[in-house]
């Protein structure tokens, strides 16, 4: 994969994901040394190119960068490129003349990670572009859903929230399906898109019945400005219906466990008490976010060779 | 990519296997699928189980007789080959001094030299280290050692476990072409080998042994070596 644009699991085939998991899941044991670092991406150099505020994917990738070792550099285009009225292209045009071995591209509209990486020699890994993908945070759900259940046939996945508007659910059920688990998604019918099933997703409007015998349970971020501008009534109400506690859990299967994107709307998508503890593994998703941007460095930064192709 | 296989630990090896990590068996079926695919192969074993298990009870002797503090021995396998080696020795170990060894795996994938003139990124290997290697004396055990990066790439990777007392190197077989100034304190065989032969390691399970059954065969070409020969394979990294 050295070389290839990571843009979307949508493009990406099953073997592939297994690949990347696999690699995690070998990346882990690094994170449990005195010494944290290995020197595999020695000299080659990372740009996380963020058009938008992320501080936990960016230091994830940060961290992941550094302990294999390569130089990580921090470019934010939130302000200062931007406001020269320097253009998106030109801007990743200037960072390809630096060379670097891969770029991270994180924007708030969707496509804008494919149309850097059309300009670009080195490869582009998405770390989120509007209502579209978000893979790493998909890929580290998986392994986290791998890690505690050992499978991913005969799974269901009920993912619940702001459907429409989250690439955290796009990326998620593209993942899941290709992986053979079967994938439900919940929430008030204004945050359900249209024509969702044809993804291979079942949709419901009723928390209870969308997690009724689930083993995974993903709660979405609920963007609060989206929130009273006529999606949905208020906070109170989708935190009612929707929110997930202990007592709504009990629909789910015992062994249920509980996911989270981050950061936790505490008391809107998840009660506290799930927020902080089992069968909640979101801090379990963070560090293996570590991990599998690793695997994703590892096995994509640098640039492809033609004649070496195995 | 051809090669990926599931993480996941339940899918049956086909026929090669010797631990309970499957993607040590990943790897060894991926050697054998590749060696059957070329057609003008030929196979010829060097060592069989008995002859391996001999060498592996001297090499427990010699490591016994050498000066070292048997209190300390740590033994790091290689995989994957190294991994069911690293086990028979440590029993070897066990029974001549009554003490089992310290026992770890340790991937050296990415402490290679050459990733960044590869098209493709090598699996990754499972690495289990225990314990610190702090003051140990670390044995390395390899299967089959030619150009010596494997071993120099091992170094590098236990150093980031700490600070051994000492290190020596195990090697089933040794069959020259070292690029690299490494020696090996223990080995069980030399084997020279002419370019376009390969020479592998192979763990056999059997339904009716409780141990995987183990051989060394050297693989040889009717035609012209071709680039795509096992050599660059096994004895490349080793």
């Amino acid at each position: 994969m050295i070389g290839q644009d990571l843009l979307g699991i949508e493009h990406l085939e099953r073997d592939q994901i297994e690949l990347i998991l696999e690699t995690a899941e070998r990346m882990q044991e690094i994170g449990t040394r005195d010494v944290k670092k290995v020197p595999t991406l020695r000299g080659r150099t990372v740009v996380n190119l963020f058009f938008e505020p992320s501080t936990r994917t960016q230091t994830s990738f940060e961290i992941a960068g550094k302990r294999l070792a390569a130089d990580v550099v921090n470019f934010s285009v939130s302000s200062s490129s931007l406001s020269k009225s320097e253009s998106l292209l030109d801007t990743a045009k200037t960072l390809d003349a630096m060379d670097p071995d891969a770029v991270i591209v994180r924007h708030k509209v969707a496509g804008v990670p494919q149309r850097i990486a059309d300009v670009l020699d080195a490869p582009v890994i998405n770390a989120g572009d509007g209502a579209h993908e978000h893979p790493s945070q998909a890929l580290l759900d998986m392994l986290t859903v791998y890690q505690e259940k050992g499978r991913f046939e005969g799974l269901s996945v009920a993912i619940i929230g702001d459907i429409a508007h989250s690439r955290v659910a796009r990326s998620n059920i593209y993942g899941f399906t290709k992986l053979g688990a079967e994938v439900r998604v919940a929430g008030p019918p204004t945050m359900l898109p249209p024509h969702i099933e044809t993804l291979g997703v079942k949709a419901y409007s009723s928390l209870r019945e969308a997690l009724d015998g689930v083993d995974v349970v993903m709660a979405l971020r609920i963007q609060n400005e989206r929130l009273g501008g006529g999606i949905f009534p208020s906070v109170r109400e989708y935190s009612a219906t929707f929110g997930l506690d202990r007592a709504k859990l009990r629909f789910a299967r015992r062994d249920a466990i509980v996911m989270h994107p981050g950061p936790v709307n505490r008391g809107v998508e998840l009660s506290h008490d799930l927020a902080d503890h089992r069968p909640s593994v979101i801090l379990d998703q963070v560090r293996n976010g570590v991990a599998l941007r690793m695997a994703l460095l590892y096995l994509i930064a640098g640039r492809a060779f033609p004649q070496d192709q195995e | 990519m051809a090669n990926t296989r599931s993480p996941s630990p339940d899918s049956p090896p086909a026929e090669s296997a010797h631990s309970a990590s499957p993607a040590l068996l990943d790897g060894i079926a991926a050697d054998q699928a590749e060696a059957s695919a070329a057609e003008e192969l030929h196979e010829r074993v060097v060592l069989d189980d008995e002859r391996i298990r001999r060498a592996l009870r001297r090499i427990a002797h010699e490591i016994v007789e050498s000066d070292a503090d048997l209190s300390a021995l740590y033994l790091v396998a290689i995989p994957n080959g190294g991994v069911p080696l690293a086990r028979r020795l440590a029993e070897n170990l066990e029974s001549l001094a009554g003490a089992r060894p310290q026992l770890g795996i340790m991937d050296t994938t990415l402490y290679r030299d050459d990733l960044a003139s590869r098209g493709t990124r090598p699996r990754l290997r499972r690495t289990e280290m225990p314990s610190s290697v702090d003051r140990g004396v670390v044995i390395l055990v390899e299967d089959v050692v030619s150009t010596g990066r494997t071993i120099r790439a091992a170094m590098d990777a236990l150093m980031d476990f700490g600070r051994p007392q000492s290190v020596r190197v195990v090697a089933l077989v040794d069959r020259g072409h070292r690029e690299l100034p490494i020696k090996i304190d223990y080995v069980g065989k030399n084997i020279p080998t002419q370019p376009g032969e390969s020479v592998i390691f192979r763990a056999h399970e059997r339904a009716d042994a409780e141990e995987e059954v183990l051989e060394v065969v050297v693989q040889s070409l009717d035609k012209p070596p071709s680039a795509t020969s096992g050599t660059d394979r096994v004895g490349g990294m080793a």
